[in-house]
């Protein structure tokens, strides 16, 4: 049986198509046709790719690998757009097509009032084609597409209020910083079309054993193993792409974005492309040791490290970042000890209970009438109790709370890392261990500021001993740099913590997604857990040096074993200390952060990264830029090519003029005595 | 005896007094137009002097052209300085330099 390859150009094109008309054709088809259009091509697309996926699974289709167009060839290359549909690109597709609906479906309440209605469906569905273009290539060069067409879709919806500085700022950062990593991305792809000299998956890796003991003297006298060479400059993209510690530094500002591409791109979908391409490439990257290490040991920090930061943002949507940033450098983790079938579950799982937190957090800025701010939060649960439970749901589902689906990916990575003997591994272990202390803090302490203790905002019309009560909080927490002004079309007339109306419930629109995003949350990973990681799912698609197999004893089992493994103490721990300072004791928070001041400064500044950026790269390239304005075009180009030029013949002409008298006598007298030297000439050449 | 060396030597002078005519000359047009024809009657001396000196007749025939092609010219020459005098109200050759650079 073969897969039918229209339905395959039907689920990338529909998003597309999409696109188009909602983004060309905006005033013609008004903000409900604008919709209307994206979410049937959307939806087109999921039903035909969780067709694709049940025809791979359970129907037996074999493996599709076909070219459908030849884009261009050159130089003996040919470019083609082609798809490879394994199991492991269906599921991406599902993931894909599945996040980006709900996502479509929440955006219709969540940019109600936002006059850029019909331009958010054109860019997001312009993001599920580009997404669906990356997940479903079968060459380098449509992967790079994919690659550049996400970036370009992030940077626009970043960027989506261009009237906020602050957003502009972010959109050009997160562009900057992927530059950087697709960099190296293309010297990657570089690195294979010069090996392999073709960019087809199939072909490069069924010659990948070419790259054993072959090396390359890049810098003289140091022969460099080609594998690593290559494998560390793709996951130099994936770093920049997927948010790896250095490259990190864009995704928590990637939040001065609308919600819903938060939980979209910035979370389920694009971010993860970079896991999915090392995935991808597991028969490259499992040729090289040195590059596995790097992968894992900075997988490892990320998961750690930025996780951290999050225990001391105030904003509902920057916690929901980092703890984006540390769940990446899991998949990360998982990637270098070669469980590559781990690291997708957890992508898979993610996707799903991150978006959820994301719309969760979405849906409270909506009732919070577009305030991000924690310290204005709390006993939301009063108001909105199906955005109450959904998001215990999705931070259950984060913190791996056995039996959730976030529980099984986790463990198994954490799992895989403690047996792996690869370089990196103990530090790598302890890293995603103490991670899950710092996932548990805090997403508990996201949910009690949010949802549970006392109410620190003001509804504007009854005044009360509250208001000067929510000051006082806000400012023994108080600190400016991390707080955020609420998007500036809404009651922007209004202190922080005061509300115009009470908060409330947020239309079907966004409930329902949330219900249907919390539902894969809870049963996804058991239902998938034992054919993913224990099962042939990913058969032939990811390729691995001989991963050793624990015992396995099913889905339960593996649940009640949870309960007697570190991860789920380190996690209780974590949820202990949050419930105990953030529910019970909440002035125990400001004595602890005095307590630990240098600590909790380096969190508050985030380890420092973005003032040296902003020093050494951000400042360097400033000064190189006006060295060549400076220098290079008023100087040379200016001054010297074109002033000087023009300067050059006008002091010639200033000589030559002198000959131009104007007198007729002084003309006849050149004729003349040009006739002479012409004679004379003509005389001594001929006169022999 | 009068030798062709003389007649040469005699258009030789001509020749330069036309040319220094032409170079001396800073007041008048018509003066420089003078010059020109002096010139060519110097040119015209010798063609008559080879030819009368070599018995070949077309010499004389060419002198013929060239005094029908100066009489012209001293036509138009004189036409266009009628004009000039007209619009500059001067035919002094010093002032005439709007080709200058």
């Amino acid at each position: 049986m073969h897969l039918n390859s229209t339905f395959l150009l039907v689920i990338a094109l529909a998003p597309l198509f999409g696109a188009i008309v909602a983004g060309l054709f905006r005033n013609q088809i008004g903000r409900a046709g604008s919709h209307w259009v994206t979410i049937l091509g959307v939806g087109l697309s999921c039903v035909l790719s969780f067709y694709t996926l049940y025809q791979l699974v359970w129907g037996g289709a074999e493996t599709y690998n076909e070219n459908v167009y030849t884009w261009f060839r050159v130089g003996g290359i040919d470019a083609h757009v082609g798809f490879l549909i394994d199991r492991l690109t269906a599921l991406m597709m599902c993931v894909v097509t599945f996040v980006s609906l709900m996502v479509h479906i929440y955006t219709i309440g969540y940019m109600a009032d936002d006059p850029g209605y019909q331009r958010f469906f054109s860019y997001i569905a312009l993001f599920t084609f580009s997404m669906l273009m990356l997940v479903m290539a079968n060459n380098f060069l449509q992967l790079f597409f994919g690659w550049e067409a996400v970036g370009l879709v992030s940077y626009l919806l970043i960027g989506f209020w261009f009237k906020k500085p602050t957003a502009i700022f972010a959109n050009m950062k997160a562009f900057l910083v992927n530059r950087v990593g697709d960099f190296g991305f293309l010297l990657g792809i570089a690195g294979v079309l010069l090996v392999f000299h073709t960019l087809d998956y199939a072909q490069v890796f069924a010659a990948s054993d070419k790259l054993n003991g072959m090396t390359w003297e890049i810098i003289g006298g140091h022969p460099w193993s080609v594998a690593t060479v290559i494998c560390l400059c793709l996951f130099v993209g994936a770093m920049g792409k997927s948010a790896q510690v250095p490259l990190h530094v864009w995704l928590p500002d990637s939040m001065e974005g609308p919600t819903p591409i938060s939980a979209l791109i910035h979370a389920a979908t694009m971010v993860t492309a970079g896991i999915f391409m090392v995935a991808r490439m597991s028969p490259l990257f499992e040729l090289s040791d040195t590059a596995l290490s790097t992968v894992l040991v900075i997988g490892a920090t990320t998961a750690f490290f930025t996780g951290a930061i999050g225990i001391v943002q105030n904003d509902i949507k920057r916690v929901v970042a980092y703890s984006t940033l540390s769940q990446l450098g899991y998949m990360t983790v998982a990637l270098g000890v070669s469980a590559y079938s781990a690291a997708i579950f957890h992508l898979m799982t993610h996707a799903f209970f991150k978006a959820l937190l994301f719309l969760g957090a979405g849906s409270v800025i909506i009732a919070m009438h577009h305030e991000q701010d924690m310290r204005y939060m709390g006993g939301l649960r009063r108001y909105m109790p199906i955005t109450f439970i959904t998001a215990w749901i999705g931070t259950l589902a984060l913190v791996g709370m056995p039996g959730f689906a976030g529980y099984f990916s986790k463990d198994a990575i954490i799992e895989a890392v403690h047996e792996s003997h690869r370089w990196g591994a103990t530090y790598g272990y302890w890293c995603v261990l103490l991670g899950v202390f710092v996932t548990s803090t805090y997403s508990f302490r996201l949910l009690y500021l949010t949802f549970h203790g006392r109410e620190r905002f003001v509804v504007e019309h009854e005044h009360s001993a509250k208001a000067s009560a929510a000051h006082a909080k806000a400012e023994s927490h108080g600190h400016a740099e991390t707080h955020h002004e609420p998007d500036d079309h809404h009651d922007h007339h209004l202190p922080p913590g005061h509300l115009a109306h009470p908060p409330h419930e947020s239309p079907w629109v966004v409930t329902v997604p949330l219900i249907l995003l919390a539902i894969p949350s809870i049963i996804i990973g058991a239902m998938t857990v034992s054919s993913i990681l224990h099962g042939d799912f990913f058969e032939t698609a990811i390729r691995t040096s001989g991963h050793a197999e624990g015992a396995f004893s099913g889905w339960f089992g593996a649940m009640l074993e949870g309960f007697m493994q570190p991860p789920f103490w380190f996690a209780l721990a974590g949820f202990a200390v949050s419930t105990y300072i953030y529910l019970f004791n909440p002035s125990i928070a400001d004595r602890i952060q005095k307590a630990f001041h240098p600590i909790w400064t380096m969190l508050d500044r985030k380890y420092w990264f973005d003032p040296i950026y902003q020093a050494i790269f951000a400042r360097g390239s400033l000064l190189l830029g006006r060295g060549l304005w400076k220098g290079g075009d008023v100087g040379v180009i200016d001054n010297v090519i074109i002033d000087g030029s023009a300067a050059t013949v006008g002091r010639v002409a200033g000589i030559v003029r002198w000959i131009q008298s104007g007198y007729l006598y002084t003309y006849a007298f050149a004729m003349i005595i040009g006739l002479v030297v012409l004679l004379g000439g003509l005389w001594w050449v001929m006169r022999v | 005896m009068i030798t062709l060396a003389h007649y040469i030597v005699l258009s030789t002078i001509v020749f330069c007094i036309s040319v220094a005519g032409i170079f001396i000359n800073r007041k008048n047009m018509i003066v420089l137009l003078m010059a020109i024809e002096l010139m060519l009657l110097s040119v015209n001396m010798n063609f008559v002097a080879f030819s009368r000196f070599l018995g070949d007749a077309s010499g004389q025939v060419f002198v013929f052209f060239i005094l029908t092609v100066a009489a012209a010219e001293s036509a138009i020459g004189l036409a266009i300085l009628v004009v000039l005098f007209r619009n500059r109200a001067t035919i002094n050759v010093g002032e005439l330099d709007s080709m200058k650079g």
